[in-house]
């Protein structure tokens, strides 16, 4: 059937930010899908508060709203907009939510929007357990014997009748929240409170734990005709318990025989007609190891996280497919754009592995409890594709940049051998290398298997791994080329074999070269070379044939930035899509390497030719020498990127752009201080020191507060303020491990205002697009704090000075390219706290609000063109009439034990934009669209450190004046009454019941504002605050100016302003 | 143990033996099903070929006895990237090494089997050695080279069952024409009820009408239909006696029978992954697919026959039915095993045709 009738506008609903459980896979999905409904001359409406998406940019929809993604900003993009059609399952959980509170609140009745796709009704099928428990049962489908509650007494009484183990499932919720397997009436009582709060229809599911089975996934997609095909399937080796998105997950499925993936895949087929999805479904489920037994676990009646990596694994567009679904096509009326010859309407057949290992936030949370359950916590996730599980499963290894190479993690090996056992029962991020541990101190597979319930089959495959390095020990210094060729067919890296054989990495490299040992690339077909295809999808492969076609021509190569983590987010994905896109738009072949299955760069058709590879100097070396580019962009995917450049200068490869030598002086600490001094531009004063003693004596040098950085913290990096002696030394004992090879820098802590600016620098002239500036001050780190632009505080002068500096840095680092600085002003004095010479966060916020291409300008840059020629002038740019705000967004409620107080080391996962006409109004919208529920009225829980109390009584009477009740600790309500401000006392933990964490649990808070005292442990006061604030979904401030700015946004509220909504392509010049 | 493939045109490849020792020679062919692989080897179809899986792991849950498609392999020869050196199955009863061993079926493996898959893709099947010892190649090529290209007759007649036997239904009574059929045939009929009796390829017409069947199934099975010359005949005369329903190799006899020709296609289809569509509802159907030969759409444009079904990649002739008395056939597998059920549906329209011819 060709497209609907009377469509002409459809409103494609964005995923938001990203959050754990939502990355940037929806980026993927919705761009794709913007497409897809272009291509049929539709005009697209696209809603996404995420500014950081290739989604959002101004060519990708027809009219773009970064605007809240809330049911009230929607309704008022729909009566402005007028819609004929939405579709509602591209963006994720957010985006389906949305959509049913529109339908059911009658705002698309109203309004004449048809939901286009999958159903309402199908969507409640999958999505309400009652109805889905109801419709698998008509289906004859199993299903863990399951009850639903909204009381915990029912639970309880639901556990009597079925015993334990249990598991409680909150619905409608993101990643799991809330849920979790209990295995006694304690535990059953604390996850079903919880997890009734997170519902947003206040529902869980209690239900039979079937932990252990195997999980397999079903990627399935219906049409309007009843046509169903499934993608792909793909098999959890971490066995039914933990999250799919948290477990190491293969495609297809290893160890099913024919017999159980069509028992399976029918079933698949039978529930996606049942539920009457017209687009694609994600269907999950536990497989008895045992026998013929099978439960579904659920299905997501949207794209999804799976979804992505199937399509990335299989070279199938699913998103693309459910996009022309939801217009009226059938399935053998859509192309297959792999082989251009084929249709849609087929099974993709893959003759490669793919290993799938999520990346988890705990390098910055070392606090964080790093077990995994049915709560999401990874942030990010790579993918590998290799002929053999081995090859697949390193090379996945060394994508994850978590600074390992093989399945050797280095602290493991002095891990006492009863605690072995014992680690290998609670599953956390390491449990690969501890079964690699195990094994290594030959621990049998089967014992193995018993204490972990992975498939021996997985087990043997590691086991492999194990023996090739036990192989490689014995041969030591008399490595044969023979077992150089099996290492290296088996997926190790150069680097590993070194290290095992005690050999230089070199001398491998030019043995197993001057052998010829090399890899070939393979491509991704979708059909297993049953028919010709063209497709520019490779990936590299120790083994006969090498089927790159790559043209003569200019081509140059831009590298990603691997998984998603905190720090390094969608951005950096969205810098070098733009590069990308320069470049082909310059007629030059751009090449992508990345290993990123959730993003819009590894999107086949983004680049010219993509390798899905590790992002290491061996794995990138082998793609330049298929290429043979012109030069290498290194800044634009991030720190993994920039990271590069130097190996592969040493290698002979031409790095374009801001040279390596320059990037050098930026990044190494003596160096940077060296030229900054040359250019008279202050920094904090501070002092490298690699002894206690020394760190003491710099500390009491500079005068505290001092800001140390421990170049290696155990199990991550820790920045911190300390303020005084006592807490340098406990600080440093607890958590740095100084050493003369682990130095700390301490530095000045300037509590002052942070700036931010990205510039292009052509190596003579510089272009600001703009400069931003922080609500909070320094202290908080960049990515944590509110950005606004244009910067609202500054005076003439320091601007100047602001565009001064950096001009003189470009300039002194020959910049060519990005240049991003972060500035503190300190009683009227600019200090440069960092360069980063490269693209950085902002940069797509703030080519959003600029309208100025800041990434294709540099890639033009980096080309050889000249700014002044660029067509955007030289200089600050002048600022548009709207305000606009850039707001982080935190994922704690998924990480259990983690500190939510902010500080220089960044902890948000990903941001939104609010844009206004007034500085309120757009920190109201950011606020709005980052989750934060702004309270009109209520109480207020105020706990605040002795130093900051001062700072704070002014704005607790702000609230006081705005109708608010303040309660607030002995301490702080002491101080308030002495301020005329009259508060009610609450008890401090230690103090008894009724407690603070009490008064939370009651619902009786509304707003927590809360500093830190000294030290983070769990067990303080302050920590189980904001715990439990997260918990409980409140509002927790722990920084002042934030609240300053919450109390400006709530009087403005008050006042009452217009909200008005904005396009991008209205704000934008031409 | 050294082992090698070397195709006709000169093209070697050398990796390592599994299975049995020793060389054969026989047609090189790819599938692409990422699953089945216990069910591949033991389907009848592949009798003397030397079947190349695409997915590069195989042996991975082992064998088990309940997933085979005849009581033996008839194969020539298996080739795989990477075979399993730790199966694991709750229904695994022995590695795939093994079985092979047991039925003394060569296998290679550490090959680029995306490389040699390629090859016939672009160049069509070819005709290969596979050994497994210490040979030497250029002896081997010698030897592909040089085998005899006189018509062999059909590999039919070394499959089918050399007796009549019928396995008890309460049902309908059908008989089946084995061509080589593949196990999951017999026991969907059997899971309709039926009663089953299995006729060797050559059996005439009247002997197959002699048991008073319900419905005739030509059952798949290797080789050049054409060759299998006394089956045409036989089907003529079945036709319009009794309900007909081929499948795979049958329904190529089927076609033959109604006057249509066939043709080898360049290099099969095999695989689990075929989209067919149903041009009388224009439903489209992932099918499991073993065949080197089809129909010629054209031959087929007399008045007796509608095409019913074609591929959606490639438009051949998947399916067929006689406009005036009751038979159809369709090129793929509906039994499944390996591969998806979504035809299943199949031996219900059968039974309903049966049915419908007794009123
Ligand atoms: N009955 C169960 N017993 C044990 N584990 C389960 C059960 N149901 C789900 N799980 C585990 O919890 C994870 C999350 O559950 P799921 O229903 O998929 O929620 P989400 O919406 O977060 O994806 C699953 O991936 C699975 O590993
Ligand atoms: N000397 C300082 N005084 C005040 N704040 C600082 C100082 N140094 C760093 N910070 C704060 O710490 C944050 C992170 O420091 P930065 O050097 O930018 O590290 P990163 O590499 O993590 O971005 C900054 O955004 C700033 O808020
Ligand atoms: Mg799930
Ligand atoms: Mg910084």
């Amino acid at each position: 059937m060709p497209i609907k009738k009377d469509l002409r506008k459809v409103l494609v609903i964005g995923s938001g930010p990203i959050i754990i459980g939502q990355a940037a896979e929806f980026d993927y999905a919705g761009t794709q899908a913007c497409k897809a409904l272009r291509e049929e001359g539709l005009e697209v409406i696209l809603v996404n508060s995420n500014p950081a998406t290739i989604m959002t940019d101004k060519d990708t929809a027809d009219r773009t709203y970064i605007e809240p993604l809330t049911p009230e900003f929607l309704a008022r993009i729909i009566a402005l907009e007028k819609p004929d059609g939405l579709v509602a399952t591209l963006g994720g959980q957010v985006g389906l939510n949305l959509a049913m509170e529109l339908a059911a609140s009658g705002v698309l009745g109203e309004h004449g929007v048809e939901l286009l796709g999958t159903p309402l009704t199908a969507i409640k099928k999958a999505e309400d357990r009652d109805l889905f428990k109801k419709t698998m049962e008509e289906l004859n489908e199993p299903i863990p014997e399951s009850c639903i509650v909204e009381k915990l007494e029912e639970a309880i009484s639901f556990a009597e009748q079925l015993g334990y183990p249990l598991i409680v499932r909150p619905a409608y919720t993101l990643g799991g929240t809330g849920g979790g397997v209990v295995s006694n009436r304690q535990e059953l009582v604390e996850t079903v409170a919880r997890g009734l709060k997170h519902s947003l229809i206040n529902q869980v599911l209690v239900e039979r734990s079937v932990a252990g089975w195997k999980e397999i996934e079903y990627e399935v997609i219906r049409d309007v005709a009843d046509n169903c095909i499934t993608v792909c399937n793909m098999e959890n080796i971490d066995p039914v318990g933990i999250h799919t998105g948290d477990s190491i997950v293969v495609a297809p499925s290893q160890t099913l025989s024919d017999r159980e993936h069509q028992m399976l895949r029918t079933a698949s087929l039978k529930i996606i007609r049942a539920l009457g999805i017209e687009g694609g479904c994600n269907i999950q489920f536990a497989l008895d190891p045992a026998s013929f037994q099978y439960y579904v676990i659920e299905v997501n009646p949207r794209v999804s996280r799976s979804s992505a990596l199937a399509s990335k694994a299989t070279g199938y567009p699913i998103a693309k497919v459910a996009a022309k679904i939801a217009v009226g096509y059938t399935l053998d009326e859509i192309k297959n754009s792999v082989t251009g010859k084929t249709f849609a309407c087929f099974e993709p057949a893959l003759d490669y592995v793919v290993v799938k290992i999520p990346r988890f936030p705990f390098d910055k949370f070392a606090s964080a409890d790093r077990s995994l359950g049915t709560q999401m916590k990874a942030t990010g996730e790579v993918m590998a594709i290799g002929r053999t599980l081995e090859a697949a499963l390193l090379k996945a290894i060394r994508s994850l940049e978590i600074g390992v190479d093989s399945l050797f993690y280095p602290g493991l090996a002095d891990l006492p051998a009863d605690l072995l056992e014992a680690k290998l029962k609670t599953k956390d991020d390491m449990r690969l290398f501890v079964i690699a541990e195990a094994m290594r101190r030959g621990l049998a597979i089967e014992r193995v298997a018993e204490l972990t319930a992975l498939d021996k089959f997985f087990l043997g495959k590691i086991a492999n791994i194990i023996k090739m390095e036990e192989k490689l020990q014995r041969a030591g210094q008399h490595l044969s080329i023979e077992l150089i060729q099996e290492a290296k067919t088996m997926g190790f890296a150069d680097s590993r074999i070194a290290a095992i054989t005690a050999l230089p990495e070199g001398h491998i490299k030019e043995l197993r070269i001057s052998h010829g040992i090399k890899p070939v690339f393979k491509m991704v077909d979708t059909c297993a070379a049953e028919f010709e295809a063209a497709t520019p999808y490779y990936y590299s492969a120790y083994d006969q044939e090498d089927e790159t076609m790559v043209p003569s021509g200019r081509k140059i190569i831009v590298l990603g930035s691997g998984p998603i983590r905190i720090g390094q987010g969608i951005e950096f994905d969205y810098c070098s899509v733009h590069s990308v896109l320069a470049l082909r738009e310059a007629g030059i072949q751009a090449v992508i390497v990345n290993n990123n299955p959730e993003t819009v760069s590894t999107d086949f058709d983004t680049g010219d030719r993509l390798y899905f590879e590790p992002l290491t100097a061996e794995d990138v070396i082998h793609v330049l020498e298929k290429e043979n580019p012109e030069g290498v962009i290194v800044q634009f995917g991030g720190q993994t990127a920039i990271n590069l450049a130097k190996p592969l200068a040493d290698a002979g490869v031409p790095i374009l752009g801001t040279s390596v030598e320059n990037i050098d002086r930026a990044e190494d600490r003596e160096k940077f201080d060296q030229l900054l001094q040359e250019l008279g531009i202050p920094r904090p004063p501070g002092q490298t020191v690699l002894t206690m003693e020394e760190a003491v004596a710099a500390a009491q040098r500079i005068g505290y507060p001092v800001l140390v950085r421990p170049s290696y913290v155990l199990g991550g990096r820790a920045m911190e303020i300390v303020y005084s002696q006592e807490e340098l030394v406990s600080y440093m004992t607890a958590a740095a491990r100084i050493s003369p090879n682990h130095p700390v820098l301490v530095d000045k802590y300037f509590k002052g205002k942070e700036i931010e600016v990205d510039a292009i620098s052509d190596g003579e002239e510089i272009l600001i697009p703009g400069i931003m500036e922080h609500i909070e001050r320094a202290g908080i780190h960049s990515g944590d704090s509110t950005a606004v632009y244009p910067a609202q505080s500054l005076s003439p002068a320091l601007v100047a000075q602001v565009v001064e500096y950096t001009e003189k840095l470009a300039k002194a680092l020959r910049v060519k390219g990005l240049i991003n600085i972060q500035f503190v002003v300190f009683e009227d004095q600019v200090f440069v706290l960092e360069v980063n010479p490269r693209s950085s966060r902002t940069v797509p916020y703030m080519s959003k609000i600029t309208g100025i291409p800041v990434v294709k300008l540099a890639t033009r840059v980096i080309l050889g063109q000249r700014l002044r020629e660029a067509g955007y002038g030289v200089g600050l740019s002048p600022a548009p009439p709207l305000v606009s705000v850039k707001a982080p967004v935190f994922s704690f409620g998924k990480l259990v034990q983690v500190d939510t107080s902010l500080g220089p080391e960044m902890k948000s996962t990903g941001e939104v934009m609010g844009v206004g006409t007034t500085l309120a109004s757009a920190l109201y919208k950011g606020l709005v669209a980052a989750g934060c529920r702004v309270p009109a009225k209520g109480n207020i829980l105020a706990t605040i450190a002795d130093k900051d109390k001062k700072e704070a009584l002014p704005l607790l009477k702000g609230f006081y004046d705005l109708g608010f009740r303040i309660l607030a600790t002995a301490g702080t309500a002491a101080a308030l009454a002495h301020a005329g401000i009259p508060a009610e006392t609450v008890n401090k933990i230690r103090e008894g019941s009724p407690h603070m964490v009490d008064v939370i649990r009651a619902g009786r808070v509304h707003l927590v504002v809360n500093t830190m005292t000294k030290g983070r442990a769990p067990e303080r006061d302050g920590f189980q605050i904001r715990r439990a604030a997260v918990e409980h979904g409140i509002p927790c401030l722990t920084s002042l100016d934030t609240v300053a700015m919450l109390i400006e946004v709530m009087t403005s509220l008050q006042e009452g302003h217009d909200l008005e909504v904005f396009s991008v392509q209205q704000y934008l010049p031409h | 143990m050294k082992a090698f493939l070397v195709l006709e045109d000169g093209t070697l490849f050398s990796g390592e033996g599994f299975g049995a020792a020793g060389k054969h020679i026989g047609e090189v062919v790819f599938n692409t099903s990422m699953t089945g692989y216990q069910e591949v080897i033991s389907d009848p179809s592949y009798c003397s070929q030397i079947i190349t899986m695409t997915y590069p792991l195989i042996g991975n849950y082992g064998i088990n006895d309940a997933d085979m498609e005849s009581t033996t392999t008839h194969l020539g020869g298996l080739i795989v990237h990477r075979l399993a050196e730790m199966p694991n199955n709750w229904r695994a009863k022995t590695g795939l090494s093994e079985f092979l061993a047991d039925r003394g079926v060569i296998g290679l493996q550490g090959i680029d089997t995306r490389a040699l898959a390629k090859k016939l893709r672009q160049r069509g099947t070819m005709m290969g050695i596979i050994a497994a010892g210490s040979y030497k190649a250029t002896d081997l090529l010698e030897e592909v080279r040089t085998a005899d290209a006189k018509p062999h007759p059909s590999p039919v007649y070394r499959v089918t069952t050399l007796a009549p036997y019928t396995l008890h239904g309460s049902g309908y009574h059908v008989a089946v024409v084995d061509f080589g059929v593949k196990q999951n045939i017999i026991r969907s009929l059997m899971a309709h009820g039926c009663k089953v009796t299995v006729f060797p390829a050559a059996t005439s017409a009247a002997e197959v009408l002699g048991c008073q069947p319900d419905g005739v199934l030509l059952s798949n099975g290797p080789g050049d239909p054409k060759k299998v010359t006394g089956a045409v005949t036989t089907i003529r005369e079945l036709l319009g006696r009794v309900p007909i329903f081929g499948i795979c190799l049958g329904h190529q006899l089927l076609g033959l029978a109604m006057g249509g020709d066939t043709y080898k296609l360049p290099y099969g289809h095999r695989g689990a992954n075929h989209p067919v569509k149903d041009l009388q509802t224009g439903r489209v159907y992932i099918t499991s697919q073993n065949h080197g030969y089809a129909l010629v759409p054209d031959s087929l444009r007399g008045n007796d026959v509608e095409i019913t079904h074609v591929n959606l990649n490639d438009g051949t002739v998947e399916g067929i039915k006689n406009r005036f008395v009751p038979a159809f056939s369709v090129q793929y597998h509906p039994e499944a095993w390996p591969g998806p059920e979504d035809s299943r549906y199949l031996f219900d329209s059968f039974m309903g045709l049966i049915r419908q011819s007794k009123h």
